[in-house]
């Protein structure tokens, strides 16, 4: 390690991940500082504030050891990670040192892990279908290319599954590449990560794929700079070398929490549950990178986890996360409970990109109608489930009945798939119409009539009115 | 004279927030240049030699001892032909202009560039002569913008004056000066814009009761909890819920002449939408593509957080200023809570004492002073001019709670109020608006609009509606615990009606050819027809006919569908529906006696 920038001995006071220093000589904001003890210990921080009479820097780990005769060094330049097609294939610690054993990689460029942000105008609209080969997210939840969509689940349910199965099977219709894999783990256990990498491996995506591992018992402060570290490599991949990436980051609760720590640490004023103030911008750093740019043929399609404390929808994490993603996928630990994968519930689940990336031309014409029309009676469906547990059976009405039984039906046939079952968009759309058409025409009152016509399984090309009795 | 303006130095560096001294004579909300890059900062303390700067770029790298230089300026909006089509930042910065200086699609650092483009020629047309007497809010000429006849104004705070020079007909650029004005010995040059403190509304002669309907297309909002062109809404809900489409909705379709919309820390990709969408689609009052009426402000939730705080202000100001020219203008906001949060934020790094939520004490007083900059108003001028600035804030709620401080006090200065509902939105019931929490105080004030326009008296089937769906929803109540069977049936004829209103009417697909607009003819019509049904159905349980079996008609599904069927079809689709549905009733009795 070159030992250039400015090196000073004398910090002031070690309070937790903080370090205050007096007024340093040409240090910046968010510059990052090294320190070094003298018996050949390294830490790494990060200025935080900065002024004439004190400075106060952020040590990225655990500050163990690190007393107050430590050397610092200021660095002069903000967080980077270096850069090139030989990230491909590799490992690297939550702030992107190799810890595969391999050798550094070469460094085209270096990125600040921050990014920055995008231009609203140079901007590409997400609005291309990619098939996940799940019927119920490409049915009612379709994700496009580019989009970020979270999974929220709860600690115990398979999103580790869910996403490994999209990953396995996610492909852009017409198009021959298949996504590169960015993967962050924060504060993971070991278990899952080898869960997805002997998946990644198993499916071949290996050599297209960057992992990012931040373990359960790696540093806390760590967690910061993990998926920060994740994005900059997706946007290398994506808008230097055209890849369409898709980003997966396990576990955001994990990122939050750090995020806390570190708050309460500086003694800031908490918002909710004690999670700072600031979270949803912070957040929104994070996420926002997801996206399209005009002129550039890759993409960010971003995939974060978290697991609800509590199953809690209403919790400051899966809140702000919901405020800021396009949509979440909501796995359900009532439908696990019963046996059902994926256990996905359509209904607080939501792709507020699905509109403009499904219908003719893309999936097919009737793709809308046919969600809208899924959501109208599952909901319907769920009432009448809530009713029975009130009432029972015989307390509801014929069309309540009915309607429990269409839930039955939606959640064996259409929602129940395998782990390694492939569904196309059009069989899923086919499904659908056989769950819907259990149900009398009158009540298909989210699908135009030429739509009945043409695509219900009684009807179809039929030209008999549908209004002639049920 | 120029004052010579102090140049200080940087203190101390926390966040978005920049402590410099030596700045003597520092006011504040002062525009000041910070650091070696000139990031642009605003005042919003002064201790004693102390400068509180709350700065509106990123500060990574900026270092102690750096000068920061004052503007003697407060923050201001450029305002003049150049801004209808415009998509700006949080500062008033053109995207596109940003995007070319930055030379990528990512936001660069310092960069200045004016909001209005300094080298177009515009067609200037004066209506004022030589000699001729103005004051302030006079119209000295007029410039064609899109369909927009833009007025070159006397700027408000200039006086009575004599036009002693006055620029005759022809192509000029905004920098140009086109009137030169005299008063009391000393010359006035006018160019085609003038700036404006954002902070500081606009004067106008007189405030006036907002009367007229500011039409939506979407039908739970005008029919039930309209907003008047000059009045205030506020859209609160949690995540998912449909603000953002009901803000873009009503940016698409009201009958406004310009639009202000103001994307403040939200998503990227929904000002994309916009830009997508908006140079396609055509006002039909004018012909021309929607993006000519409309000035897109974005700053996004990844952008720095205080500029969410300057972008409210910047957008309003825009909006008074077409107000001025005794326009209808709407101004939305996606989302006022990011903005209050910005305020919280920088509160905190002021070390202010928090209150409710961390939010500082002034928290209402800030969001009463947005809002009432709304209105419908007599413009300055020796003209008799209307114009209205109509303010529409979502609102985001933390936990979906709307008890928390932002809606809370948000609620007290608003007209109208549309509470977005999770459930409804979770069985995909959009707009969700929830109409047992929603409001307006608007409302009982349109009936002569209505009838004007609709020739129905909305009023009383506006009211007749929702006494079904009140007294539907207390029935649901009861339905939960003892189940629908168990209802007697007349009350199982109320829930089919309520549940005929809500799908057949309150139900609106924004993503829908036809639905995704309703007129207020049609409104009315469909409204009338689907209570009619309610009407003829209901003496047939005095023949015992069974609701289960009214529920089967091949009528109620057609009902259920008018929404959809065009308006040149309409009229005769209702016809048809009615005379099936009397022919099914008929049936129905001839089979039960
Ligand atoms: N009128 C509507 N017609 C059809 N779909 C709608 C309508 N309103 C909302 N939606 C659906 O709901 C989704 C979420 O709406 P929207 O993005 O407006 O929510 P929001 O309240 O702004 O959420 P957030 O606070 O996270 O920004 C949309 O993507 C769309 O699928
Ligand atoms: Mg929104």
């Amino acid at each position: 390690m070159a030992l250039y920038g400015k090196v000073y001995r004398g910090i002031e006071q070690v309070k937790g991940p903080l370090v205050i220093m007096r007024g340093v000589p040409d240090a910046s904001y968010e510059e990052v500082v090294r320190f070094y003890s003298d018996d050949g210990r390294e830490w790494l921080g990060q200025v935080i504030e900065v002024g004439k009479e004190k400075t106060i820097l952020q040590v990225l780990g655990d500050t163990e050891g690190l007393e107050t005769k430590v050397m610092v060094k200021f660095t002069g330049s903000t967080l980077k990670l270096p850069v090139s097609d030989e990230i491909l294939g590799r490992v690297f610690n939550g702030s992107g040192m190799p810890i595969d054993g391999g050798p550094p990689v070469r460094a085209d460029d270096y990125r600040d892990i921050n990014g920055a942000p995008i231009n609203p105008v140079k901007r590409d609209y997400p609005d291309e279908f990619v098939e996940t080969g799940i019927s119920v997210i490409d049915g009612m939840l379709s994700l496009v290319r580019g989009q970020k969509l979270p999974l929220f689940s709860e600690a115990g349910l398979p999103h580790n599954m869910v996403a490994a199965q999209i990953a396995r099977q996610a492909v852009v219709p017409g198009k021959s590449e298949r996504f590169a894999i960015v993967f962050a783990a924060v504060g993971l256990k070991y278990d899952d990560i080898l869960f997805f990498r002997r998946q990644f491996e198993e499916f071949g995506a290996l050599s297209r794929s960057v992992l990012f591992l931040n373990l359960a018992n790696d540093p806390v402060i760590e967690r910061i700079t993990t998926p920060r570290v994740a994005l900059t490599a997706a946007e290398y991949l994506a808008f230097d070398l055209d890849m369409d990436v898709l980003v997966i980051v396990t576990d955001m609760t994990n990122y939050c929490e750090a995020l806390r720590e570190l708050s309460s640490a500086r003694e800031e004023v908490p918002s909710r549950k004690g999670y700072p103030g600031y979270m949803y911008s912070d957040l929104a750093s994070i996420y926002e990178r997801a996206g399209r740019i005009k002129g550039k043929a890759g993409s960010i399609t971003f995939m974060p986890i978290l697991t609800m404390p509590g199953g809690d929808l209403t919790h400051p994490i899966p809140d702000l996360t919901g405020y800021i993603t396009e949509g979440q996928i909501f796995l359900d630990l009532d439908l696990f409970n019963r046996g059902i994968y994926p256990p996905i519930n359509a209904l607080p689940s939501l792709s507020r990109l699905m509109k403009d990336g499904i219908g003719a031309g893309k999936t097919r014409e009737d793709h809308k109608e046919v969600s809208d029309q899924l959501y109208a009676s599952y909901s319907q469906g769920v009432k009448a489930r809530e009713l029975v547990k009130i009432v029972g059976e015989a307390g509801l009405s014929e069309r309540e009945r009915l309607y429990l039984e269409f839930a039955k039906r939606f959640e064996e046939r259409l929602l129940s798939q395998g782990f390694k079952e492939r569904r196309t968009i059009e069989e899923t759309l086919d499904i659908a119409w056989d769950v819907l058409s259990m149900l009398p025409e009158g009540e298909l009152t989210r699908i135009s009539d030429g739509t009945i016509r043409k695509f219900h399984p009684k009807l179809r090309g039929e030209k008999t009115v549908i209004y002639e009795g049920v | 004279m120029e004052e010579v303006l102090a140049k200080g130095e940087i203190l101390h560096i926390r966040g978005p927030v920049v402590f410099a001294e030596n700045l003597k004579g520092a006011k504040i909300r002062e525009v000041v240049l910070v650091g070696e890059e000139r990031l642009i900062g605003e005042i919003v303390k002064v201790e004693g030699d102390v400068a509180v700067i709350q700065v509106y770029e990123p500060t990574g790298g900026l270092k102690p001892g750096e000068p920061v230089e004052r503007t003697g300026e407060p923050l201001s909006a450029e305002l003049g032909p150049g801004l209808l089509g415009s998509v700006l930042d949080g500062l008033g910065r053109p995207l596109e202009a940003v995007a070319e200086i930055a030379g990528g699609p990512f936001i660069t650092r310092g960069i200045k560039v004016p909001t209005l483009p300094r080298n177009k020629k515009w067609t200037f047309k004066p209506v004022v002569k030589k000699g001729d007497t103005v004051e302030d809010g006079d119209v000295l000429g007029t410039v064609k913008e899109g369909a927009i006849n833009h007025k070159i104004m006397v700027p408000p705070r200039t006086g009575r004056c004599r036009v002693a020079e006055i620029a005759g007909e022809g192509d000029y650029t905004v920098e140009d000066i086109i009137a030169t004005l005299e008063r009391a010995g000393r010359k006035i040059d006018l160019k085609m814009y003038h700036k404006w403190p954002v902070r500081y509304p606009r004067p106008f002669k007189e405030k006036l009761e907002p009367v007229e309907l500011l039409l939506t297309g979407q039908r739970v909002i005008d029919t039930f909890f309209p907003i008047v062109k000059g009045g205030t809404s506020a859209v609160p809900g949690g995540f998912g819920t449909g603000k953002t489409v009901t803000l873009h909705q009503i940016s698409k379709w009201a009958d406004a002449d310009v639009v202000i919309y103001v994307g403040c820390g939200e998503r990227g990709n929904e000002m994309t939408d916009l830009l997508h969408t908006f140079p396609k689609l055509i006002d039909p009052k004018t012909g021309r593509p929607l993006l000519e009426r409309s000035v897109l402000i974005a700053n996004t939730s990844n952008m720095p957080v205080p500029a969410r705080e300057a972008s409210i202000f910047m957008g309003i100001t825009y909006a008074e200023y077409f107000r001025d020219m005794g326009l209808n203008v709407v101004l939305t906001a996606d989302s006022t809570s990011r903005w209050a949060e910005a305020l919280r934020e920088l509160s905190s790094r002021l070390e202010e004492i928090p209150s409710e939520k961390g939010y500082p004490a002034y928290l209402p007083d800030y969001i009463a002073s947005f809002y009432e900059r709304a209105g419908r108003v007599k413009v300055l001028g020796s003209r008799n001019e209307i114009g209205s600035v109509a303010i529409i804030g979502a609102v985001s709620p933390s936990g979906g709670d709307l008890n928390e401080p932002v809606t809370q006090h948000t609620m007290r200065y608003v007209g109208a109020f549309w509470a977005l509902d999770k459930d409804l939105a979770f069985r995909r019931h959009f707009p969700s608006i929830n109409w047992l929490r929603s409001f307006s105080k608007y409302a009982s004030g349109l009936g002569e609009w209505w009838m004007k326009n609709s020739g129905e008296d909305m009023l009383s089937l506006r009211g007749e509606a929702m006494d079904i769906l009140q007294r539907a929803s207390g029935l649901e109540e009861v339905a939960r615990v003892v189940g629908e069977a168990a209802l007697s049936e007349e009350n199982r004829l109320l829930l089919l009606e309520a549940e005929l209103i809500r799908e057949g009417y309150l139900v609106q697909n924004a993503y829908h050819e036809v639905d995704t607009f309703c007129s207020p003819k049609k409104q009315a019509k469909l409204l009338k027809t689907l209570i009619q049904f309610y009407r003829e159905a209901r003496p047939l349980l005095d023949y015992g006919v069974p609701v289960s079996r009214i529920q089967k008609l091949s009528s109620l599904g057609r009902l259920r569908r008018l929404k959809f069927v065009p308006e040149k079809e309409f009229d005769r689709e209702v016809e048809e529906t009615l005379r099936e549905l009397k022919d099914e009733l008929n049936r129905l009795v001839a089979e039960v006696s």
